[in-house]
């Protein structure tokens, strides 16, 4: 869907993307992780035709947006950071506008911006100004007006910036639903959002991509194996016996305290399931088990040079 | 086509809800008026042709003001709020964006000079106006009005800020207009090219008149051209930031 190759964009002496290349493929879901300033928002600009690359190439469905920016306009939606809407219209009144600029036929564009409404839950405030809307309402109606003609590819820039967490969470399960009809990339500096909504991530930090893959893979290849947090009522010593058990663990870490055990296990693959199953044999109560806290964090920080021995 | 006149409706639509919009066609109607009541037809006992000459050479001032103001907005604004972001990523070619917002903001100055007509049709109560006349008087504000729109609508394009924007139409308009000055003081045979590209005395004055010529109805085409051409260069120049 999307090959980029040795993409290069200047700001006068500032190279604010760095010889990037990536492939996404139809249907996937791609985060793109990053600092402020890490050269996300450029990127997806170059990629929606608001800027052209200094040097090298992007082919959005085989349409270089350089050379064939109207063709690869017309297969995207883009939400900018900050919506771009006309508060004096009604949300119905600029979604039909919307929806025609992108050439859906007259014809069609009612039932268009109606199926639109309903996907993005903003059928309720049809006929309201949009200046009248609040802040999550807003990012709605903006994410309604890049599916509106139904793009196969829709680029959100940080969806869920300015949002409370009520909102957050509506407009995670709005991007959840999109996922499948369209390919998406959205690119935040949250790394539980990214993870929690996308397939894959790229990873930037000056300009760079600085890894790519899923969050597994991306932790895995930090942490150099799976690691896992248990909490289980009983001795070390008994802990200790039953994770002997349990094949392809690498190493653990017990603390006790207050009749409970912590351990921090890391192992070659994924062993949740083994290590619950011997750590109850074993008779002991399983209180919690999952990633250890801040792990996702200390990757982030990590992969972007801003956490402790980072590159 | 489409694309153009699908922008150029909302953009009409949009100057006919904002603020803005309000307080020029209430400026420009109030001081077309008093104008009329003072320089038209004050003075004493004048021919129905001077009253006329004079409303359309007064409301042309006006027409030229209220152009660049209504222009600021075009591009500018859209550069302020973000909303350029929505027309660019279309599938609509620059020309078409820059195109469509003119065209809005000439409708808007259309429906302004049109709504002074009273004032012609009030020198009929005790005179005899020329339709004619009529015509080549708001034919000439309109073609005056598109040269304008069209130096506003590069203005914007050049400036984020709608302020700096009408402070650099303003500058160009006023300069194009200051050419006729050049004309007299410069020497043969550039005093000729200076005083035509002046974008009111020599190409205006025969529509004031009541008289229509194919000349000066080309050197406001071409004004118009050339401003909103260089507007689009700019536009796509964006791309390349």
């Amino acid at each position: 869907m999307i090959i980029a190759n040795e993409l290069v964009k200047d700001y006068g002496e500032l190279r604010a993307v760095d010889e990037v290349s990536f492939e996404i493929r139809q249907g996937e879901c791609i985060g793109l992780l990053g600092l402020n300033g890490a050269g996300k928002t450029t990127l997806l600009r170059i990629m929606s035709c608001l800027l052209t690359p200094t040097s090298g190439s992007i082919k959005v469905d085989g349409a270089d947006v350089t050379r064939e920016s109207e063709a690869v306009r017309k297969k995207i939606g883009f939400l900018p950071e900050e919506p771009p809407l006309y508060g004096e219209m009604t949300v119905g009144k600029f979604l039909e506008f919307a929806a025609r600029l992108r050439g859906v036929p007259r014809t069609d564009v009612g039932g268009r911006v109606q199926d639109a409404a309903r996907r993005c839950r903003v059928d309720e405030v049809i006929d309201q100004r949009i200046e009248t809307l609040s802040y999550g309402y807003k990012k709605r109606v903006g994410i309604a007006q890049a599916v509106v003609h139904r793009p196969p590819l829709l680029i959100l820039d940080e969806p869920i910036a300015g949002l409370d967490p009520a909102q957050i969470v509506d407009m995670r399960d709005l991007v959840h639903g999109l996922r499948g009809e369209h390919t998406v990339v959205l690119s935040s500096h949250i790394l539980t959002e990214i993870s929690q909504t996308c397939d894959r991530i790229l990873v930037m930090q000056k300009g760079k991509v600085v890894a790519k893959g899923t969050e597994d893979e991306l932790s895995a290849g930090l942490a150099a194996g799976k690691r896992v947090s248990v909490r289980v009522r009983g001795k070390k010593d008994q802990v200790e016996d039953a994770l002997k058990g349990v094949e392809g663990i690498k190493s653990w870490e017990l603390s006790e305290t207050d009749g409970t055990v912590r351990a921090l296990i890391i192992s070659e693959k994924d062993r949740r399931a083994e290590i619950s199953r011997v750590l109850v044999q074993a008779g002991l109560d399983l209180i919690e088990i999952g990633r250890p806290e801040g792990e996702l964090e200390s990757v982030f920080l990590r992969l972007t040079g801003e956490g402790r021995g980072g590159s | 086509m489409r694309s153009v006149l699908l922008v150029a409706r909302r953009e009409l639509v949009a100057t006919l809800r904002s603020p803005l919009g309000f307080v020029v066609a209430a400026l420009v109607l109030a001081i077309a008026g008093l104008f009329f009541n003072l320089r038209a037809l004050g003075g004493g006992e004048k021919y129905s042709a001077d009253v006329l000459a004079q409303f359309f050479y007064d409301l042309s001032g006006l027409v030229m003001v209220a152009s660049i103001l209504v222009s600021m907005r075009l591009i500018a604004e859209e550069r302020q709020n973000g909303t350029i972001a929505l027309l660019l990523t279309s599938p609509v070619k620059d020309h078409q964006i820059v195109l469509g917002k003119f065209l809005g903001a000439l409708g808007f100055m259309a429906l302004l000079t049109l709504v002074t007509i009273y004032m012609p049709m009030l020198v009929m109560v005790h005179g005899k106006i020329s339709w004619g006349h009529v015509f080549a008087g708001y034919l000439g504000n309109l073609l005056l009005a598109s040269g304008a729109l069209a130096i506003g609508t590069f203005g914007s394009s050049l400036a984020r800020s709608q302020i700096v924007a009408v402070f650099v139409s303003a500058f160009l308009v006023a300069a194009m207009v200051m050419m006729w000055l050049l004309g007299r003081v410069a020497d043969a045979p550039l005093d000729d090219i200076f005083a035509n590209l002046a974008l009111h005395n020599i190409h205006f004055s025969p529509f004031k008149a009541g008289k229509v010529h194919l000349r000066d109805i080309v050197y406001y085409l071409s004004v118009t051209v050339f401003f909103l051409f260089a507007a689009t260069r700019m536009l796509e120049a964006r791309r390349w930031r």
